[in-house]
């Protein structure tokens, strides 16, 4: 297993002995090459009588030296080789299209900016068509003419209803739990801890209550909406709908609007809930508040309107989570990666813009008044 | 080596929890076989394939792979057993994050202990190899489905496997493509003397390149014929292969 060769006037004869199994002997490869580059012998021939048994590792050496000959115009000789062998380098070797030089040239900065510019301009457009042809499909459902399977509705429903039951009561009593805590510390100084109720009440209902069920539910099923029509994107399912002439808002954006639209609210009551219980846990087990005083206060600061403004939080971050999920599945690339990428931007947005929307809505309550 | 089968199954039965597909079959493959496994469709040729290739353990019996018993073999043995086979699979299954040169060299790079030059050139050659020169710097996604395939080969090739699989590697080929990479599967056995296994029911790649057989049959669950292809069509053991081979036209005619 040595790399040898002969070199006289005008010949290299490259001498091969023994067996040439996962060969990689970096510093005589490159003697071997540069003896060829540096003399450039009109002839290279093989001595192969000893060959014994040989592997890839062998095969580039030769593949990488003929092809060298080749560009020096050199005569290589493989006569001496072994048959499979010889084949095997007029195989790798045999004339193949080139594949297309396709690099760009790279932009100037006027040009990138512009470029970026446009591209900002297509997405916003891009979203806002998805959104009108979201609105279009509502209107499908209302007058009875969207193209939605039953069942489809009835997996959404139960996957971002009944499913998801457990893990939101378990976050929002826990944040019913630190809230009352926090607040706790604090009120004490006052020797007013009997208003943890009140705190947890109002800060639960009026907000955190849709933003927990939100953030929930982005993380879970807008994630998981990304992923599966992303999937289908993959699979050339969209393609396949769409050659159909059925609408991919009618058949897999107005199911999972509906069902968030239908479960979202109810999540958000049982999330505002949850958050009291776990307030009123802190209150009971910590502060000696009694169950009933606790009750008590809880109902006092309860506010029908702060309530209905929490609610409405919930139904509009479930039309959120929705659209992000199902637009970034739908806008997914063509691989593995792609996917992963839509579900990581629909949760992403999901959250801004549930934070955005609570922006809005805040400022509405105050122009309204509420 | 001499009489150390490549690959010898025995007795195996093939299932899905209850769902039996193939039931108590026996084949060996001999070296430098081009063995072609054929059967209409869902007989179970391909999951018959995942069980050879380790990818699901057979209901009952044993496979053996160069005279070791692959599956009872411990994952060691395993992982030494696997490195001497390639698989491509019927889509390539290239990573799409990955350009070609980088899916044929992660192989090397988990097995090999060769330098990154060497590397390069091995993947150079094994493109080469498979009509891809120049191509390393593409992502599966720029290139067309017959190109993935042979870039797919390339791959199962990077380790030099004594065995390498193929799943109905003329699936979703033109007709031109799926014979160039038929007669690239004939080079790639007659030049490394690659033992090929072919998963297929396209007639042409049948009798182009098999040189042994088994006809599997969903009905019986069973093996109904063996040998070389084009001995089977002129010594057919019963009807079901004799339609099968010549595509019905008999059956046609006998009934106008
Ligand atoms: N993961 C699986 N679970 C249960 N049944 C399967 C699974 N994969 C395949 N099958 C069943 O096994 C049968 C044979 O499948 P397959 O091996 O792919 O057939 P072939 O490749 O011969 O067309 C089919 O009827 C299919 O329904
Ligand atoms: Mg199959």
């Amino acid at each position: 297993m040595k790399l040898d060769y002969v070199l006289t006037k005008n010949r290299l004869t490259l001498l091969l002995s023994g067996d040439y199994l996962a060969y990689d002997d970096a510093e005589a490869k490159k003697r071997l090459f540069q003896e060829v580059i540096k003399h450039a012998p009109a002839h290279i021939d093989i001595h192969a009588k000893d060959l014994g048994k040989w592997d890839s590792s062998l095969v580039i050496i030769l593949f990488e030296l003929q092809k060298l000959a080749h560009k020096k115009n050199l005569v290589f000789q493989t006569e001496a080789l072994p048959e499979g062998l010889k084949k095997l380098l007029d195989l790798a070797l045999a004339v193949r299209p080139k594949p297309p030089q396709q690099k760009a040239p790279a932009a100037c900065f006027l040009e990138r900016t512009g470029a970026y510019a446009c591209a900002l301009y297509h997405i916003c457009r891009r979203g806002l068509s998805f959104i009108h042809q979201t609105i279009q499909s509502v209107g499908h459902y209302l007058t009875g003419s969207a193209v939605m399977r039953r069942v489809d509705l009835w997996f959404a429903l139960e996957d971002a209803g009944p499913k998801a039951i457990g893990i939101v009561s378990l976050i929002s009593f826990m944040v019913g739990l630190i809230l009352a805590f926090v607040g706790a510390i604090q009120l004490k100084s006052f020797g007013a801890q009997i208003y943890v109720a009140s705190l947890v009440a109002i800060g639960m209902t009026r907000i955190m209550g849709a933003i927990m069920a939100g953030i929930i539910m982005a993380g879970r099923t807008g994630a998981s909406y990304a992923a599966s029509i992303g999937t289908m994107q993959v699979n050339e399912e969209l393609d396949a709908l769409k050659t159909m002439g059925i609408p991919a808002s009618d058949f897999l954006v107005l199911p999972r609007v509906i069902a968030l639209t239908l479960t979202m609210p109810l999540l958000t009551m049982l999330s505002d809930f949850m958050g009291m219980l776990g307030g009123g846990a802190v209150g009971v087990f910590m502060l000696g508040i009694s169950p009933q005083e606790y009750w008590k206060y809880s109902v006092d600061a309860f506010d029908l309107t702060n309530f209905l403004v929490g609610i409405f939080h919930g139904l509009v971050f479930g039309w959120v989570i929705a659209l992000c999920g199902c637009y970034y599945g739908i806008n997914a690339g063509r691989n593995a990666d792609s996917v992963g990428a839509a579900t990581t931007k629909a949760v992403v947005s999901a959250i801004v813009w549930m934070i955005v929307m609570t922006g809005i809505i805040t400022w509405l309550c105050e122009v309204i008044g509420i | 080596m001499k009489n150390i089968l490549p690959i010898e199954a025995k007795n195996i039965t093939v299932a899905y929890g209850s769902f039996v597909l193939l039931k108590d079959i026996s084949f060996a493959v001999k070296p430098h076989d081009i063995f072609i496994i054929m059967g209409g469709s869902g007989c179970g040729k391909s999951s018959l394939l995942r069980v050879l290739t380790d990818l699901m353990p057979p209901a009952h019996g044993d496979v053996f792979i160069d005279g070791v018993n692959f599956t009872k073999a411990d994952t060691i043995e395993k992982n030494i057993l696997m490195q001497k086979s390639g698989i491509l699979y019927q889509s390539g299954a290239l990573f799409s994050s990955m350009t070609l040169a980088e899916n044929i060299a992660l192989p090397l790079q988990q097995y090999t202990s060769y330098s990154a030059q060497t590397i390069r050139e091995l993947v150079a050659l094994k493109l080469a190899l498979v009509g891809l020169a120049g191509f390393e710097d593409f992502y599966p996604s720029e290139i067309s489905g017959g190109m993935k395939k042979r870039a797919g080969l390339a791959r199962a090739l990077a380790l030099d496997p004594e065995i390498v699989y193929f799943d109905e590697p003329s699936a979703g080929l033109d007709p031109l493509s799926s014979k160039r990479l038929d007669d690239l599967i004939i080079d790639i056995n007659q030049t490394l003397g690659t033992t090929i296994v072919v998963v297929t029911h396209e007639l042409s790649s049948i009798f182009d390149i098999g040189t042994n057989s088994i006809f599997l049959d969903g009905a019986s669950k069973s093996i109904i014929a063996r040998g070389n292809p084009k001995t089977l069509l002129k010594n057919p053991p019963n009807e079901t292969v004799y339609e099968f081979l010549t595509r019905g036209k008999h059956h046609a005619q006998r009934t106008p």
